[in-house]
């Protein structure tokens, strides 16, 4: 610098005594009348958005509960009041279908046995190769339960399944089977390997570009037809392999975006120190991967669980369509509202614990020191 | 075998003879010819994209070469898993960018190839691992995750992780360029000490102090080609080659 220094100002500075570290300028909150009315923008959006809750929920706390019924029989509901006692007397042919009421603590078990892996497998601590076991035999004893014929239960064909069961059974298989699947097709696709890439690149692109729809139609009415003469494949089994297959081919895409957010210096040290194509991949690359992306992972298995719904096309009772079974019965003046708000309770308790559960996991997960 | 250079009886540790590599149709290695004896410490200097990072990484195959022939204590370097898998038992190695694993901890760091590549018990790994963390000075460390040390504490954690493996040679590709100038120091001290244990070493690296202190040879490549081949007196002292004579006008000060 040429110019002289100002006065007052020194260009030599040794500082003699340190700065303690002080606490940041307390935040101001506003306060609720100036949040709600503080200039002309927020006040009418407040007017507005005030004025059509005052009109709509008095309305629908009336239908729902003040003239709601809540006792007596079909016969007490043809008001103008919400028919609860539908739900009350009906709520085992929503939730199980039309399996033999006799036979219903079948169905209930299974559910019961599902949410029981579901909690245990909640603490990541029980993430062992013997909770993937227990799984594995859940599932298929809970098939077994449903379909009978073996410990001298009577016999249930898979076409008198229906309700929750179901429902759960295709979520547990097409993620079950699918994230394996899938995570086989992300690596597939970032091989150096030609055939497995194309293969992989393959199955995805057709299976994404086709609706869910579609594929339940191709697997209901082409497998039949595909496969040699005398070999029948079960409905259920049909969808699942439908639903899996799509499920593969969405979750490999998440599981993709993972794979190529870890740095290729992890791989390249896992290999220096002599772990195999097979152990980078599986202790050092996908649990990074994965982890990653939780979030994204979390919206595709939501999206499968409602997905599971469109299986109603096949001929395959879920949840959802259960419930409109249950509808069809004359005696009751159709209490559509009632149904879809019980049966849309049941898949946002499943959707929702899946996501808070998802947002723990992705805050338990992060390793610590990162940001 | 022609071209290299046979002491008596063991093998060297590391020698390449003839080898080329390209990157596309980048001429990357050319002709490269090199005997490592066994306990000798190389440090591999030269500009940016001169080739040297490459010629490690060639050795434990994290980079194939093309033509030539690359031999580790006797054993040549092929495409074959086995060959390669045998290769990297014996040659550990220390990245520039440290590349710990960040979702495990440092213990876990060190024990992970110790359980899974040689079997060794969790216990002895465990122990092993203590052991080796001890020597880099930062066992109190041992269980927390790499995102929470400095640079320096976490590439002494990745010498440690690859010592674990007890290798008999060490690959070191840039391993204070990444670290803030406080922090060379203590990892360049390890090193130090490592190399006077008598472990054989191919340090990449522009730290020209510790390649006087610690090298028996330093090697300047420029361009893919080792351009030059000295003891670190005369190699500072009296570069013979104009090139790198040029190139240590530029980073001696």
């Amino acid at each position: 610098m040429t110019s002289p220094t100002p006065p007052g100002v020194t260009d030599v500075f040794v500082r003699t005594a340190g700065l303690e570290g002080r606490p940041p300028p307390a935040g101001v909150r506003p306060s609720l009348m100036k949040s709600l009315f503080g200039d002309l923008a927020t006040a009418s959006a407040t007017l507005l958005i005030g004025g059509v809750l005052l009109l709509s929920v008095p309305q629908l706390l009336a239908w729902g509960v003040t003239r709601g019924v809540w006792t007596g029989s079909a016969d007490s509901c043809s008001g103008v009041g919400a028919c609860w006692i539908f739900l009350q007397e009906k709520y085992p042919q929503i939730l199980f279908g039309i399996y033999p009421p006799a036979e219903q603590w079948r169905p209930m078990l299974v559910v019961a046995l599902f949410l029981a892996m579901a909690l245990w497998t909640l603490a990541p601590r029980n993430w062992t190769r013997w909770t993937l076991l227990a799984w594995a035999i859940v599932t298929i004893a809970a098939l077994l339960i449903m379909a009978g014929g073996v410990f001298g239960l009577p016999e249930v064909q898979t076409s008198d399944w229906g309700g929750l069961p179901i429902t759960l059974l295709l979520t547990v298989l097409s993620v079950g089977l699918g994230f394996p699947l899938g995570v086989l097709l992300a690596l597939g696709r970032q091989s150096s390997l030609r055939i497995p890439r194309l293969a992989s690149i393959a199955i995805i692109e057709v299976v994404r570009a086709m609706p869910l729809l579609s594929i339940l139609y191709v697997a209901a009415i082409l497998l039949p037809i595909m496969l040699p003469d005398g070999v029948t494949i079960d409905k259920l089994l049909r969808a699942i392999v439908a639903l899996t297959i799509f499920s593969a081919a969405y979750l490999a895409e998440v599981v993709r975006g993972g794979l190529q957010g870890v740095p290729g210096g992890q791989a390249e040290a896992a290999r220096a120190l002599g772990l195999s194509w097979a152990a980078t991949t599986r202790l050092v690359v996908l649990p990074q991967a994965i982890s990653k992306v939780i979030p994204p992972l979390t919206n595709t298995v939501v999206v499968i669980v409602k997905n599971t719904s469109l299986v109603l096309v096949v001929g395959l009772f879920d949840l959802l369509s259960s419930g409109r079974a249950a509808l069809a019965d004359p005696r009751w003046p159709g209490p559509y509202a009632e149904t879809y708000l019980f049966v849309a309770l049941i898949y946002f308790v499943i959707c929702f614990g899946i996501s808070r559960y998802a947002a723990w996991l992705e805050h338990h997960l992060s390793p610590r020191g990162s940001r | 075998m022609n071209a290299v250079p046979e002491t008596t009886g063991a093998p060297s540790a590391v020698a390449f003879d003839a080898v080329n590599k390209w990157y596309g149709s980048y001429h990357a290695l050319r002709d490269v010819d090199l005997t490592v004896a066994r306990g000798e410490r190389i440090v591999i200097c030269g500009p940016s994209g001169s080739g040297k990072s490459s010629l490690i990484r060639c050795i434990n195959r994290l980079e194939t070469h093309q033509t030539g022939r690359i031999l580790v204590n006797g054993n040549e370097v092929t495409a074959d898993p086995k060959r390669i898998e045998a290769v990297r038992r014996e040659v550990g190695m220390v990245f520039q960018g440290f590349n710990l694993f960040p979702h495990l901890t440092v213990l876990e760091n060190c024990t992970l190839a110790q359980t899974w590549v040689k079997k060794t018990p969790e216990k002895e790994a465990a122990r092993r691992a203590m052991a080796y963390l001890e020597r880099v000075r930062i066992p109190e460390q041992a269980d927390k995750y790499p995102g929470q040390l400095s640079g320096g504490q976490q590439q002494r954690v990745a010498i440690a992780r690859s010592l674990c493996m007890e290798p008999e040679i060490m690959l070191f590709d840039e391993p204070t360029s990444a670290l803030d100038a406080e922090m060379v120091k203590e990892v360049l001290d390890i090193m130090v000490e490592l190399a006077s244990d008598g472990m054989t070493m191919l340090c990449v690296t522009h730290e020209m102090g510790f390649a006087r202190q610690v090298a028996d040879r330093v090697v300047f490549m420029d361009a893919g080609q080792i351009v030059e081949v000295g003891a670190p007196e005369s190699f500072f002292a009296r570069p013979q080659h104009a090139r790198t004579r040029q190139f240590l006008g530029q980073i001696l000060h």
